[in-house]
């Protein structure tokens, strides 16, 4: 681990000091560690914005909109996948911080993941929306309150920030497991009515890198920054795969 | 056969051991606590068809459920090929089913 000191870090903060450790490099690497002061309202998006600005201006991350909206600056802080721009550092109850790029996916350099693969596996889930309509058409009715639009509704937020994959297990286990964003998705297409392309959906949803695979351990659902639930997507997903055995369509 | 197949038959198997695990320990519980003896128990089982309808389908339960545990094991954790994992546990099943049957006609059936 190297280890690098800002110079000129001013007196009055000395009391308070964060202990960063970076990972820089690709798949092979090592830590940098950095002391920068510790602020009041501070969040790990600021904590590696400093070291880029004013101690190591080689340091690559990934960011975009700072304000929870984009999911651009996911990242394994302390061993747990997070939003950094929504982590607060005195959330961590920790004057140590340890920031690597996302698990489950390649790394590119330093704290920036591969999304690539992550991509592909959200597009093999046949999450492709298919409409029969088109621009002259009159919008389609949806009942809001119909049970579909619901379950719906639950999943349809994911802003596919990678948090979910990069902490599932069976993810990590398993290349050909499309995993729990991808599923989620595919959830809220199989609940769509408008979706002209449901046998091909069920049939990448169902298939062999498809949700029997989950192992409903959770993780996606404690990980996930907004609070959806790919576990109960995923359940969702393995009732209509038992149903579909049974002749009972979706 | 799909894996949608192979995890409803692993998650129905589960459905039916998981009472019949119970029966199976209690049964042995409630037939050792006396001090029995192998002999005195195969005297009581044997010629029994309920025991022997019982144990044929938790053999048969047995032998499909654990293979698939030991398959998804296999390919997850020891990164084994869909068709290696597929080889041991249909070997294991084999197995399970012979040496279970075997147990089942020799416990309740006239003796092997």
């Amino acid at each position: 681990m190297n280890t690098i000191t800002m110079p000129n870090q001013p007196t009055e903060e000395k009391q308070n000091l964060l202990t960063v450790n970076v990972w820089r490099g690709g798949v092979e690497g090592h830590f940098d560690q950095f002391t920068i002061p510790a602020r009041e309202n501070q969040t790990i998006l600021d904590v590696v914005t400093e070291i880029q600005q004013r101690h190591d201006a080689s340091l690559s991350y990934r960011f975009a909109c700072r304000v929870g909206v984009c999911g651009s600056c996911a990242m394994t802080v302390n061993g747990r996948a997070r939003w950094t721009c929504r982590t607060h550092v005195r959330s961590l109850k920790s004057d140590t911080i340890t920031i690597e790029p996302l698990s489950n996916m390649p790394k590119i350099k330093d704290l920036a993941a591969d999304l690539s693969g992550f991509i592909d596996k959200w597009g093999a889930a046949g999450s492709g929306f298919r409409s029969a309509r088109n621009r002259h058409d009159p919008p389609a009715q949806v009942d809001p309150n119909s049970k579909k639009r619901k379950a719906a509704n639950d999943a349809i937020e994911c802003i596919n920030c990678g948090v979910c994959h990069a902490s599932c297990d069976v993810v990590k286990w398993n290349d050909d497991y499309l995993g729990p964003a991808a599923l989620n998705r595919a959830w809220t297409l199989v609940n769509d009515e408008r979706h002209t392309g449901m046998a091909e959906t069920l049939e990448a949803a169902l298939g062999s890198g498809g949700c029997s695979n989950c192992h409903s351990q959770g993780n996606c659902m404690t990980a996930c920054p907004i609070g959806l639930s790919p576990t109960r997507s995923i359940a969702g997903l393995k009732k209509v795969s038992l149903l579909a055995m049974l002749g009972v369509k979706p | 056969m799909s894996e949608t197949r192979l995890y409803a038959l692993q998650r129905l198997s589960a459905v039916l051991m998981a009472p019949m695990v119970i029966t199976h320990l209690i049964t042995i519980m409630i037939a050792v606590r006396g001090g029995l003896t192998a002999e005195e128990i195969l005297a009581r089982t044997q010629g029994f068809s309920l025991w022997a309808v019982f144990y044929t389908v938790f053999v048969i339960a047995v032998a499909i459920h654990a293979p698939l545990g030991l398959r998804k094991i296999l390919i997850e954790w020891m990164k084994a090929s869909t068709r290696i994992a597929n080889g041991i546990a249909l070997i294991l099943s084999l197995a399970v089913l012979a040496l279970g049957l075997r147990a089942v006609i020799a416990v309740t059936g006239g003796g092997v």
